[in-house]
Formats: C-alpha cells, structure tokens, sequence
C-alpha cells in the first residue's frame, strides 16, 4: 500500500465512523456543534498518531502476553499528555469536551489501529496510517457536528445565519445525535459506499 | 429522601447510554438477542460498582493525598483493568455457570468507556441530587454508580426487546443493521427525555 494510501483510506473506504463503527460515544456525544467535533476529532488525531509511533518502535520487544496492558499505558500517557496541553493552551475547549478527552484512552479506535496495524508495521507507516484515521474520524466528527448544528441552533462553525429564529433544539441533545448520525449513515450507505 | 433522588437521576434523568453516551459500542454491539443484553448489563452492573468504589478509595488516599492527580487517567485505567481480570478469575473459581454466561462479555468490559466514565464523574464532578452541589462520599458514590449501571441495564434490555422485533421487519436496504438501530435508540431516548421533568 503506497504511503498516499495510507493517508486517504480513512476519509471513505474504511472511514471509521461510517464503516467501522468505532468510537461511538465521543462521535455522538461531542458533536453538539461542528467546532466541538473538530476539536475531538483532532484530540484524537493527536493520540492516535503518537500512540501509532510509540507502539510500532516498542512494539517487538513486548511480550505477547502482555501486550494490551502495555499499550493501554503508553494510550493513556499520551492522553495525559494531550490533557495537559489542552488544560494550558486551550482550556474553554477542554471545558466543553470534558469527560470524553480522559475517555479517548478506551476510545476503540485507538487500540484498534494498534493491534490492526501499529504492532505490525514501521514508524513512519504507523504515524501515517494513525493521520489518515484520525483525519477520517475528525471528517466524520465534523460532518456530524455541522449538520446538527445547522438544524438545532441555525448555524454553522459558530456563525448564525442571520434573519433566523431558534433551531430545534432536540437536535443539539442527545436524541439529535443519535437520530443525525442515523440518516448520515443511511446516506452515506445509499451514495457514497455502493460496491 | 436523598438515596432515592440519586436512584431516580441515575437511572432514568441521566441515563447513562440515552443522556451521556457512554458505553455505546457495547450497546450496539450485543443488543441483538434479549438474553445477551442481559448477560453483559449483569457483568457491566458488577464491574461498575465495584470499580468505582476501588477507584474511589485510590482516588482519595493515594492520589489527592500524594498530589498524583494527573496519574488519574492511567491509574483508572489499570485498576479497571486489572479488576476485570481478577473478577473472571474469581467468577471462574466460584460460580463457573455465572462465569459461562457472561464469557466473553467480561473482558470486553475494561474497554467499555461507561466504566472509566463513571469513575472519573463520581471523583472530579459535582453532583447535585436536589441539595446545594457537592462532591460525593464514598457511599453516595457507590450506591450513584450501581444506580447509573442498573440505567444502563435498562436501556440495554428496552432496546434488545425492540431490537428483536426489528429484525423480523423489512426496512429498506441502506438502512439495515446500524442505521436503523441508531434511528430507534434516538427514538427511546426522546422518551427518557420526558424524564427530565421529575428533577
């Protein structure tokens, strides 16, 4: 698989909100507008290409039976990580995602790319190949975000399109998600993924 | 009065899977069949309790005692899992037809996010429950956490049941399987908003 590749498969082929499923909890609980799910999903993206990296160069001298503890600590250290970072540069963001950045430790994603692909591939295929499904993850993310933000506060990225009332606001909790990210996969089924 | 505030918020306000979307992935992953669901609500019910009161105990004693408070994530984490793997050892010992019927529910419970979640909320959030906001004690923690699991067994037993009778109907092509799920859970939780009056 060429590099290039790597990059692109998770924006549609093996998107892994659409396709795979993984990662549902912050996919629906997150996506109250289209900036809160572009931050979690690079939240994520960070997470997943150092996690990617430090796993492939760690990953032949772990022994086989204790493998899922280990990467689970080197997951949850690059959460600390990321939960400092944002505590210090971006706190009103880590404010609103609260829980879920924490929870990105048992976000199946992550540890699913490490077993799928990291432990058994280079660094720099790991680093490319955690980019390509964490910018997958965060198109998803911030496809869902937007669209619930148009329908339940009238606007887009945080700008209101002027002249208009109140959205529906069932849409911006937690009925919305699970209804939007319903018809979004019932589209993406019917135009994008015919075989 | 306050215990049964905490049982009703738990269980049907917050509910963990409808209001809070934790614990999804199971939720959509062995919602198929009734009997399943309530295997791995009984497993989850089991693990949350009691990693929350471990995790809570750590919390406090070790943790905030030493000003360790940024090892919270990883060491959540670790007791989670290390607890699930000796709950399995145990359940293997002492009761093999329980350890037969939840198999292999249990492992998949360390990655369950509605087990890490609760025992992050009940030690950094501060709780309510109709009197002036406050942190949580060891018991209001606990019998907080079994409340929220009992929820999640809950919306894990509704939806197998209505799951089991939309297998049987005919739903267009690009909606089978998830979407369908997705659209009916969206359903069941417009009516546990209903709920949000009582609080």
């Amino acid at each position: 698989m060429s590099k290039w590749q790597l990059i692109t498969k998770g924006l549609v082929k093996d998107n892994p909100t659409f396709v795979l499923l993984l990662g549902m909890c912050p996919t629906l609980a997150t996506t109250t507008s289209a900036i809160n799910g572009l931050s979690m999903g690079l939240a994520t993206l960070f997470v997943l290409v150092l996690s990617n990296m430090a796993i492939s160069a760690i990953a032949p001298v772990v022994p086989d039976k204790v493998h899922i503890p280990v990467y689970i600590v080197v997951i949850a250290t690059f959460v600390t990580l990321l939960q400092f970072l944002m505590q210090a540069y971006t706190p009103d963001i880590y404010a609103t995602l609260g829980l879920f950045i924490p929870l990105i430790v048992v976000n199946c994603i992550v540890l699913g790319r490490a077993e799928a692909f990291a432990n058994k591939h280079g660094v720099l295929d790991s680093a490319l190949d955690g980019l390509g499904v964490g910018l997958g993850f965060t198109l998803s993310l911030t496809v869902l975000g937007l669209v619930r933000e148009l329908l339940g506060s009238l606007s887009a990225f945080g700008w209101k399109i002027p002249g208009t009332g109140d959205g529906m606001l069932a849409f911006v909790m937690a009925p919305g998600a699970f209804l939007c990210l319903g018809y979004l996969m019932v589209l993406f089924n019917k135009f994008i993924a015919k075989k | 009065m306050e215990i049964l505030l905490i049982i009703v918020s738990a269980i049907f306000v917050n509910n963990i899977v409808l209001a809070q979307f934790l614990g999804i992935c199971p939720y959509l992953g062995v919602s198929n069949k009734l009997s399943t669901a309530s295997g791995m609500s009984l497993a989850v019910c089991f693990v949350i309790t009691l990693s929350t009161l471990v995790t809570y105990l750590l919390n406090k004693y070790l943790l905030l005692h030493f000003h360790l408070e940024f090892l919270q994530t990883i060491a959540f984490i670790l007791v989670i899992a290390a607890l699930v793997q000796m709950v399995e050892i145990v359940l293997k010992k002492v009761s093999p037809s329980l350890y037969q019927a939840l198999g292999i529910f249990l492992p998949l419970i360390t990655t369950n996010c509605a087990v890490l979640g609760v025992a992050i909320n009940v030690v950094t959030k501060e709780f309510t429950f109709g009197l002036p906001s406050h942190m949580l004690g060891l018991g209001e923690a606990v019998l907080y956490a079994f409340a929220t699991s009992l929820g999640y067994g809950l919306a894990m037993v509704l939806f197998a049941g209505l799951r089991e009778h939309l297998a049987l109907c005919n739903v267009p092509k690009a909606f089978k399987g998830v979407p369908i799920a997705l659209i009916t859970v969206g359903i069941l939780a417009m009516a546990f908003m209903g709920f949000s009056g009582i609080a």
